[in-house]
């Protein structure tokens, strides 16, 4: 945590903390207060009255079923997001493991999807499941599937999976290769000598020893498709068809900066304030363990 | 490799071959589409090979007719808002990551633990106050609109503590037996001793600052400060005719090619930094 030796200056700390603690202030603490605040407040749709209702803001969510099923939507969409790019990367990492020429190659390809930002990566698929025009639609039609995601709200559901998860295999596929990178040669050694082939030294070893960063991956996928995705459901189906692909945070901006409901988009702010707390105090405490190893 | 077997490690090729190719196919398609005209692009089925019009299609893209913002604009904004965001963060988390560490002081944990909630609050979650905030201080279409918001971190923070712990106790010392300034010790000790850690930092920061989207699509409403990425979204709602699908993916082309020159050519310091990072 801390230096056994440190300065004793009187001012100079403060000033160094002071540019990060102002910002802080300002745009952090202030504003979530605020939206804490603004929860408990109803507005009239002109801004002209505003009214401190306790939490009613709360109790109206909780009978919306819009507001619960895009709940239940969005644990879908994280949990398939993560589970498919997870998936992905861990057969990609552990192919890559096993080669020795290329990898580098394979890596830097890889990586792209990394960089490409999440409202590009939705205009890419978009462009390849145009329902007129694409490419996919066309081959799908020779099999006989019709694809139309502005109609087809799972189809929609599914195109929006897709481009999450494409995006994030970059991120998973690096931090799984490193996890292989530091199980130690002698262990998989000794388990070839002893007979186990490939398949089973993947399943018995190398597998439970990457467990901890499969946990690690899977808190932060379904943080990334929490909070990350905003621009692919914009460019891709903005929200819809219907609201099949409205996920939370796409429904604050939605209520709060299409519908102006003010007081309902900061009660939702606030619920998922508490989702990134939980999320984050799980991801630290498994840090913490992790340092004790 | 543990055992000699051709034949898994030939399986093993073909089908990382033909993942990469699964992956790579969205930005080739794009690279495709952006070297045909926009007669080909209404044809079903669309071309997998690229056509020869890829220069034109990039000089009419930066003769910017027809566009509500010229590209070259919105490329200067993009560059000048992730730039911002990268350096400020690394700026301002390298200060208080260095007095945290090597002050004592009255509020220090107070301070730490203010830092680490901003961790908890994305700007997804607070949108809409942080939007009245910039709107009260006047800074919307403003560059410090776009970047000032977005530039505390908890997570540069972090990281840098976690370099100086590793930094030898004596060399303060020493420098301080020299009649060093904590100041100078930052500047010839501390700062060359975390070269590797701030590059790492900045390519993933660049990266997070050019490719914004809902910030920038919040606190601007005049053209001429549209971030490059942002941009495309204008394109694709273009009312009622059909999407020009040859200039959007050669803007969606120019918008992703600065990340990701930035990633592969600072690929080993960005790997070594990202996975790092997190541990």
């Amino acid at each position: 945590m801390h230096k056994r030796v440190h300065y004793n200056t009187s001012y100079l700390p403060y000033l160094l903390v002071a540019p990060q603690i102002t910002i802080t202030l300002l745009f952090f603490i202030w504003p979530a207060v605020q939206a804490l605040y603004q929860s408990f407040l109803l507005e009239d749709a002109f801004g002209l009255s505003t009214e401190f209702v306790w939490f009613d803001n709360f109790a109206e969510l909780y009978d919306s079923e819009n507001y619960l099923n895009s709940f239940t939507r969005t644990a879908f969409f994280s949990v398939s997001v993560a589970a498919l790019s997870m998936g992905f990367a861990l057969f990609f990492a552990a192919l890559a493991d096993r080669v020795i020429k290329g990898s580098h190659t394979y890596r830097t390809l890889l990586i792209i999807p990394y960089a490409v930002a999440p409202v590009l990566a939705g205009t890419l698929w978009l462009f390849l499941f145009n329902p007129t025009l694409g490419i996919v639609p066309y081959f799908l039609d020779i099999v006989s599937i019709n694809w139309n995601h502005k109609l087809n709200s799972g189809q929609a559901m599914s195109l929006v999976i897709i481009a999450a998860a494409w995006k994030q295999v970059s991120y998973n596929f690096l931090f799984f290769v490193a996890a292989m990178h530091s199980i130690p040669k002698s262990l998989i050694e000794a388990a070839a000598i002893d007979g186990a082939g490939p398949l089973h030294r993947f399943r018995t070893i190398i597998f439970p020893l990457i467990s901890p960063t499969t946990f690690f991956l899977l808190v932060v996928n379904i943080i990334y498709a929490f909070f990350d995705t905003f621009g692919i459901i914009h460019a891709i189906t903005s929200g819809g068809p219907g609201n099949s692909t409205e996920i939370l945070v796409y429904k604050v901006f939605n209520d709060g900066f299409v519908g102006l409901d003010l007081g309902g988009s900061a009660a939702q702010s606030v619920i998922l304030m508490f989702i990134v707390i939980l999320l984050t105090v799980v991801q630290f405490k498994y840090v913490e363990r992790k340092v004790e190893y | 490799m543990i055992e000699n077997r051709p034949m898994a490690t030939f399986v093993s090729h073909t089908v990382l071959i033909l993942g990469v190719a699964l992956i790579v196919f969205p930005i080739w398609v794009m690279v495709v589409a952006a070297s045909h005209d926009a007669l080909r692009l209404t044809q079903v089925p669309l071309p997998l090979l690229p056509g020869n019009q890829f220069w034109i299609n990039l000089k009419l893209l930066f003769s910017g007719k027809g566009f509500s913002a010229p590209i070259h604009l919105t490329l200067l904004n993009s560059l000048a808002m992730a730039l911002m965001i990268s350096v400020g963060k690394i700026v301002i988390s390298i200060i208080s990551a260095f007095a945290i560490v090597y002050f004592k002081f009255r509020f220090r944990m107070f301070f730490f633990w203010m830092i680490f909630l901003t961790l908890m609050l994305p700007v997804e979650v607070r949108i809409l106050p942080t939007y009245e905030v910039i709107a009260n201080f006047g800074m919307l279409d403003t560059y410090a609109g776009l970047s000032i918001p977005l530039i505390a971190s908890a997570t540069a923070t972090f990281m840098f503590r976690q370099t100086f712990m590793t930094i030898p106790d004596e060399l303060m010392e020493a420098s301080r037996i020299d009649g060093a300034s904590p100041m100078r010790f930052f500047f010839d000790v501390v700062i060359p001793m975390s070269r590797t850690n701030i590059a790492a930092l900045f390519v993933i920061l660049f990266i997070f600052g050019w490719n914004q989207y809902l910030w920038p699509l919040l606190v601007t409403t005049d053209p001429d400060m549209y971030t490059v990425v942002m941009s495309i979204k204008q394109m694709l709602e273009s009312g009622e005719s059909e999407p020009m699908w040859h200039l959007i993916m050669m803007t969606a082309l120019v918008a992703m090619l600065p990340p990701i020159l930035v990633v592969i050519f600072m690929q080993k310091i960005f790997v070594k930094g990202l996975t790092d990072s997190e541990k």
